[in-house]
């Protein structure tokens, strides 16, 4: 399935989100998901369905001002 | 006096950013000099199998400070929106800084997306430390929004030059006595921030003026006894300048000579 991630495409088998994090290899207690503009909480991420063309954000924590 | 932002108390008077500094190292050795309690982050996409947000993550979370997420870079409110909702979800606090920026080289707020963006978060439930102009006008729509502090720039972010309108900066003091007002932008130096204190702000927020400075702890040091300065001045109250000197030593006794 074709998917949009972190704004590169991105062909991955993933049903949902928590098995595409797992496939590309995110993983920590410190990362924040959304789907075409929503928030997908952390515990919500295993029964949250991908379609094709979803635009998944993956951000993390860095240095800020 | 300690100083209260939402529901939290704090001594220091300085909020330190955890940008541009040169290595984790000299950041820590800052924060400690300055005698922070609050620091700001941001969030940025993460790369496949990276984990450089976890370090920085970590070093946050071994600090033990006070967490205030940004919306740095966002440009509307609905991304700005999106970017507090998932900053929460990661630092699990309701704390803000929300930025919606409305001119690329100045970094100006977009006003109205920002009074927009803080309605949404406030109902939300979010504590929101709006970064804004000077203007009186966007600081009540701010409140009316449901805002309890505001951050107000005094010049461009990063640009080192200092107060620029202190006259607007005085009026938001007057208009706003009770609201904690924070100066976010625009201090370059030491004596800008004794400036602002001096003015009855309640609190300084820097970044690039400690982190690129030769010395970032040295400079954190030097910020924290400016600042010190400005409020403790403002407390005991100033004099007022006057056009004609005043001799300071007593004329009554004198001895005459001629």
């Amino acid at each position: 399935m074709m998917l949009i991630v972190n704004g590169e495409p991105e062909d991955c088998p993933a049903t949902t989100l928590a098995e595409l994090l797992i496939a590309l290899e995110y993983e920590g207690d410190w990362l924040a998901t959304a789907v075409n503009g929503d928030l997908v909480h952390r515990e919500d991420r295993p029964r949250h369905q991908l379609k094709q063309g979803d635009r998944i954000e993956i951000l993390s924590p860095m240095q800020g001002g | 006096m300690p100083l209260t932002l939402y529901d939290i108390e704090v001594s220091s008077r300085l909020l330190l950013g955890t940008a541009r500094y040169p290595s984790p190292a000299i950041l820590a050795e800052a924060i400690r000099r300055s005698g922070t309690e609050i620091l700001t982050v941001s969030l940025r996409r993460e790369t496949a199998g990276g984990k450089a947000g976890g370090a920085f993550f970590q070093l946050v979370k071994d600090l033990g400070m006070h967490v205030l997420p940004n919306t740095a870079g966002c440009h509307s409110a609905s991304e700005a929106v999106l970017t507090a909702r998932m900053a929460r979800e990661i630092f699990s606090t309701n704390w803000i800084k929300l930025e919606v920026i409305g001119h690329q080289d100045t970094l100006q707020p977009d006003v109205f997306g920002l009074v927009d963006a803080a309605r949404i978060l406030n109902q939300e439930g979010f504590q929101v430390f709006p970064y804004t102009t000077d203007d009186l006008v966007v600081g009540e729509k701010l409140l009316a929004a449901g805002c309890s502090v505001l951050m107000t720039w005094c010049a461009p972010i990063g640009s080192a030059m200092g107060p620029q309108n202190k006259t607007a900066l005085r009026a938001m003091r007057a208009e706003f006595p009770d609201i904690p007002l924070i100066v976010d932008a625009g201090i370059g130096r030491p004596s800008h921030a004794t400036t602002v204190m001096e003015l009855g702000y309640d609190a300084v927020l820097l970044n690039t003026a400690v982190a690129g400075a030769l010395d970032p702890p040295m400079m954190a040091q030097a910020f924290a006894g400016a600042i010190t300065a400005g409020q403790k001045a403002y407390q005991a109250g100033m004099l007022e300048p006057r056009d004609m000197a005043v001799p300071s030593t007593p004329v009554i006794g004198k001895g005459v000579f001629a």
